[in-house]
């Protein structure tokens, strides 16, 4: 029986990971991207982008592949194509956004160690048709990006007072009254503590998320 | 077929292998032109910098064509050699530890902006975290700083990383790089900020000491190899006749760069 294309099952493969399944905030996956290119808005949104191009096409190839690839190898599989998606986005960007691939660097690259992704596959795509791989993949996507793109805004706005590479117009009337940048938002460890800042507001908005120890 | 056999697992291997192979070859040649363009034309915009001309990705080309009439490569000595000056990457150079300074190829370029003669030399060196690099532009007198800009790979932020700021390279403009006898002396990024009136020095960056003196120490090991080259520019005649006090001066050289080296 073919399910609707919004059914309630599709909406919560999109939703959950935004929310009470966050691989950033709640399974705590994928942290050290985010530490490492929050510090402008415009590298988390193409870091975003690029790895819902990845995650979505990942899943879906695995998906479609998944009676095909041979269980012994399957993780040597599921990492050649993730690897290769990589590859490619980075030529692409190389040759289409220069800068935005000279700030992200080493972290185009660094992508296929993404563990959100193979998790995804590993526990998603390896059992589930495409449609429902694909959407799983653009939900975490979603919800990796969105984390991204808040702390990125945050550090970004504190730290050089700009967003997207641009000064914000007010700015200019605080730093005449004293107000300075805040050097420490540049630096690695605020992206912890914002990410932090972010798992407390959503555990106590929603208390079954917290942990019994 | 049974999916289990060996058999199978690495027919399925190969394939994979061979097909995903392909695929990023295929893309990878498609896009090299464009790649390469994306370089050069980053290159033009940093060389264009050293002399105040903004440019952009859209009309690097133009503006480079526009402000640069010439380029030239040099050797260690100073010597003019055959080359293209401006596809040589001194960073891929700088870091090819088998390649010794007399092996290497010193390019330079020539520029004229308002009627006015400079030249710009590239530069790269060591800052704290990795290589810095910089260009700097000369008045035709070559001592005469007019401009020069630098950057870097992962200095820290907010200290070393300040070396690509405005507040740092401006200051740049106007010095000299030799004294008032014509001897060549660089230019010394002072820690604690330069001497009121020393016109060989621009303040340091506190906090940025190691990466301030790695660009002291990259403008003195680049700027003297090309001062060889102004000298015999400005007069070529002189020195000919004076053939054994510049090959003393260019063991000088040679031995103060592996000095250099080692202390690397």
């Amino acid at each position: 029986m073919r399910k609707s294309f919004f059914s309630k099952k599709h909406q919560k493969l999109i939703a959950d990971p935004m929310g009470d399944q966050n691989p950033i905030t709640i399974q705590v996956l994928g942290i050290c991207s985010a530490l490492a290119i929050t510090t402008q808005l415009e590298n988390a949104l193409v870091m975003t982008l690029a790895v819902i191009f990845v995650m979505t096409s990942a899943s879906s190839i695995i998906s479609i592949l998944r009676n095909l690839i041979p269980n012994r190898i399957r993780i040597i599989v599921q990492l050649i194509v993730v690897a290769s998606l990589v590859a490619l986005v980075d030529q692409i960007l190389k040759a289409f956004l220069p800068d935005a691939s000279e700030q992200l660097s080493v972290f185009i690259g660094l992508i296929i160690t993404n563990c959100i992704i193979m998790g995804r596959l590993e526990a998603f795509a390896m059992g589930n048709k495409l449609f429902d791989s694909f959407l799983d993949a653009f939900g975490n996507a979603l919800g990796y990006g969105w984390i991204l793109v808040a702390v990125a805004f945050v550090r970004e706005l504190f730290g050089s007072g700009k967003l997207m590479g641009y000064d914000i117009p007010g700015f200019s009337y605080l730093y005449e009254i004293g107000y300075m940048n805040n050097n420490l938002m540049i630096l690695p460890p605020m992206a912890l503590v914002v990410v932090g800042l972010i798992i407390w507001l959503q555990r106590s908005r929603n208390k079954d998320l917290i942990e019994e120890n | 077929m049974n999916k289990e056999s060996n058999l199978y697992t690495f027919t399925f291997a190969v394939v994979m292998v061979l097909i995903v192979g392909t695929i990023l070859a295929v893309t990878s040649e498609v896009l090299q032109p464009r790649k390469k363009q994306n370089t050069a034309d980053k290159k033009m915009i940093d060389i264009l910098s050293a002399i105040g001309v903004d440019a952009s990705r859209v009309d690097a080309n133009d503006k480079y064509t526009q402000y640069i009439y010439g380029s030239t490569v040099i050797d260690f000595k100073g010597n003019v050699i055959e080359g293209n000056a401006f596809d040589i990457d001194i960073l891929f150079q700088y870091r090819d530890k088998t390649l010794s300074p007399q092996d290497k190829k010193y390019p330079v370029f020539n520029a004229k902006k308002d009627s006015f003669e400079y030249v710009i030399i590239p530069m790269v060196g060591s800052g704290l975290w990795g290589p810095i690099w910089g260009f700097v532009a000369l008045e035709n007198d070559y001592e005469t700083i007019y401009g020069a800009v630098f950057d870097h790979e992962k200095e820290t932020p907010g200290l070393g990383a300040e070396i690509n700021t405005d507040f740092f390279e401006i200051p740049f403009k106007g010095k000299k790089i030799k004294n008032q006898l014509g001897k060549f002396v660089s230019i010394i990024v002072k820690k604690g900020g330069a001497e009121k009136g020393n016109n060989h020095q621009v303040d340091g960056i506190t906090g940025g000491t190691i990466t301030s003196d790695g660009v002291t120490d990259m403008l003195f090991n680049t700027l003297r190899l090309y001062d060889n080259y102004f000298s015999n520019l400005v007069s070529k005649d002189r020195l000919s006749q004076k053939g054994s006090e510049s090959e003393a001066l260019e063991s000088e050289i040679v031995k103060s760069i592996n000095n250099n080296k080692i202390t690397e």
